[in-house]
């Protein structure tokens, strides 16, 4: 429908209208972030927030990264993130693999230990790992945390991962099988490119997902200097109580990968989504 | 030959071994152990005596503990409700050609991809009681009557914080009934618009029904998102002013890692769990009936 055409109806032009207006609210939050977080503290607060500024100053965010300990944080925040996504991807493209592929005892129990295992309240794990973190020396260490990760969302990605692999024909894997191809260079080589499509809307959700995790970042984690993003962020916040325009630079800053995601991985992100929810 | 067919039987366990002892220890373990430590008094240093029920005793007379619960609550009346409705609605909006429907879309799930802590401080910062954006608005408008502290006043603060949440999961929903509309007949809907049914009607009647799958699958997620609430609350108030915006998962990370009770804190969790339980075997459930149908 041309928009000309789609504009003739009076009634189609209210819900457009109406449509925008909720759009614009909903982006109301950022739009307050971007436009406190380039002004300074005193013109803000002398001035009110609907006024003008006097000046445009990023200053807010230099002092974020560098006083704040963006610099620290962000990179830890890739330095927990990326092994965890690769070694869950990993882990349970094996386990996806054999509950989708094989029949033997245990296959419907285990499949869903994970399933089960990836609605839990994370409370229910905090103290136990918390004490199985101390009891292996990983407390306050990047691979406690990465552990857990990889742990924990082996649940999610091997119910969707085993899910997709059921739908790859059999025939292929019977031929390959035929031909004397062993079982893990059928799982290499012909049913990991097939999924591969699964695995790239996986990785997208579970990246942002690692990435914006703060509870065990908090519980896991002491010292500042291994602190993640978002731990770092609320450290952040109570340094720098009374300056806002810091607070949201650093929020700010801190969605900045997750964003690029987003923007570059959009359709593979919201497939993950959907993959996740409707395919059970 | 029969070292052959051994050999094929254990394959998929070569397959599965090592990845389900990681989940073994670090998730299937980790949680029948709470249990345990709901019974002990560990303090997260020494080593863990048991107390018996003593914690649970505690726990039913604690008035915070009933706070939480009630705020809880809060959380998922308000979940089940305004993200799936708002949810559904824009759905159903977007799933035509409309001008700039890409940019619609965008915008309502892109709180998603922030963390919630981000999502925290923004509007922690809007709500500001001097200088945010809310009151700041109210007060240009001349409302300054309704000018307020979103998150000091005690019986305001959890439903300013659910706001927050109620914002990040619209998006959500919608995703999910995006995916659930691709999938109805678009002939059906035609033959209800010939046998003379409103907009509303074929709606109600043809559309709404084809989607209960997904509603289940919604309103599943939500209740078990707003049992795990925790990183709003954690960031915006920390469950103050006095534990009026306490919830279960912020109680139990306070009194554990905070008070160092964590036999106190590991009998929230448990009870937290318990709640949930109800709701994972529904989904599992479903997934079982999907299964069956194989």
């Amino acid at each position: 429908m041309t928009a000309r055409k789609f504009f003739s109806s009076p009634w189609r032009t209210f819900g457009f209208l109406l449509l925008t207006a909720a759009t614009l609210l909903w982006l109301v939050p950022f739009i307050q972030a971007i436009l406190t977080s380039v002004r300074t503290n005193q013109d803000l607060i002398a001035r009110g927030f609907f006024s003008l500024p006097n000046e445009i100053s990023l200053d807010s965010f230099q002092v974020a990264w560098e006083l704040g300990g963006l610099s620290r944080y962000l990179p830890n925040s890739f330095i927990i993130t990326l092994p965890s996504l690769i070694l869950t991807l990993f882990f349970s493209s094996l386990s996806a693999y054999a509950l989708a592929r094989f029949r033997f005892r245990g296959n419907r129990l285990i499949f869903f230990l994970y399933v089960g295992g990836m609605m839990l309240p994370f409370q229910v794990l905090m103290l136990p790992v918390f004490r199985l973190t101390d009891a292996l020396g990983l407390y306050d260490t990047y691979w406690g945390l990465i552990a857990f990760h990889t742990a924990f969302q082996l649940g999610f990605c091997t119910f969707l991962l085993r899910n997709y692999m059921r739908t790859v024909p059999g025939e292929i894997l019977e031929s390959a099988r035929i031909d004397g191809c062993s079982e893990f260079r059928i799982w290499w080589q012909i049913m990991m490119p097939l999924t591969l499509p699964a695995i790239a809307a996986l990785a997208t959700l579970e990246f942002t997902w690692i990435f914006n995790d703060y509870l065990w970042a908090i519980v896991l984690l002491r010292s500042d200097a291994l602190k993640p993003v978002t731990a770092g962020l609320a450290a952040l916040q109570g340094q720098y109580v009374m300056d806002w325009t810091v607070i949201t630079a650093g929020a700010l800053l801190a969605t900045i990968p997750t964003v690029i995601v987003f923007i570059f991985l959009q359709r593979y992100f919201i497939e993950g989504l959907t993959l996740g929810a409707t395919k059970g | 030959m029969f070292r052959e067919k051994t050999r094929t039987k254990l394959t998929p366990y070569l397959f599965l071994i090592v990845p389900l002892i990681i989940y073994l220890i670090w998730v299937i373990g980790p949680m029948f152990y709470t249990f345990y430590l709901s019974l002990t008094n560990w303090d997260g240093v020494s080593a863990p005596e048991r107390i018996g029920w003593l914690n649970y005793q505690r726990l039913f007379k604690d008035p915070v503990f009933y706070t939480s619960l009630k705020n809880n609550l809060k959380w998922v009346l308000s979940f089940i409700t305004i993200p799936v409705v708002a949810g559904l609605a824009l759905a159903m909006a977007l799933n035509r050609a409309i001008p700039l429907e890409k940019f619609f879309k965008a915008s309502f799930y892109s709180p998603l991809v922030l963390s919630l802590v981000v999502c925290g401080l923004m509007w922690s910062w809007a709500y500001h009681p001097a200088h945010g954006l809310i009151n700041s608005a109210l007060r240009l408008m001349g409302l300054d009557a309704l000018a307020q502290g979103w998150l000091s006043d005690k019986d305001l603060v959890m439903w300013s914080v659910i706001v927050v949440g109620i914002w990040r999961q619209v998006g959500y929903v919608m995703v999910l009934y995006l995916a659930g509309l691709q999938s109805v007949d678009p002939g059906l809907v035609d033959a209800s618009k010939v046998d003379g049914c409103t907009g509303w009607q074929t709606f109600r009647h043809v559309i709404f029904p084809l989607l209960a799958p997904v509603t289940v699958i919604v309103v599943v997620i939500s209740i078990i998102d707003s049992l795990r609430a925790f990183d709003l609350v954690s960031v915006m108030t920390r469950g103050g002013p006095f534990n009026s915006s306490s919830v279960l998962a912020n109680f139990m990370y306070i009194e554990a890692f905070n008070n160092y009770k964590m036999g106190y804190g590991a009998s929230i969790s448990v009870v937290l769990f318990l709640i949930s339980l109800v709701f994972i075997f529904i989904y599992l459930w479903r997934v079982l009936r999907t299964e069956l149908e194989y």
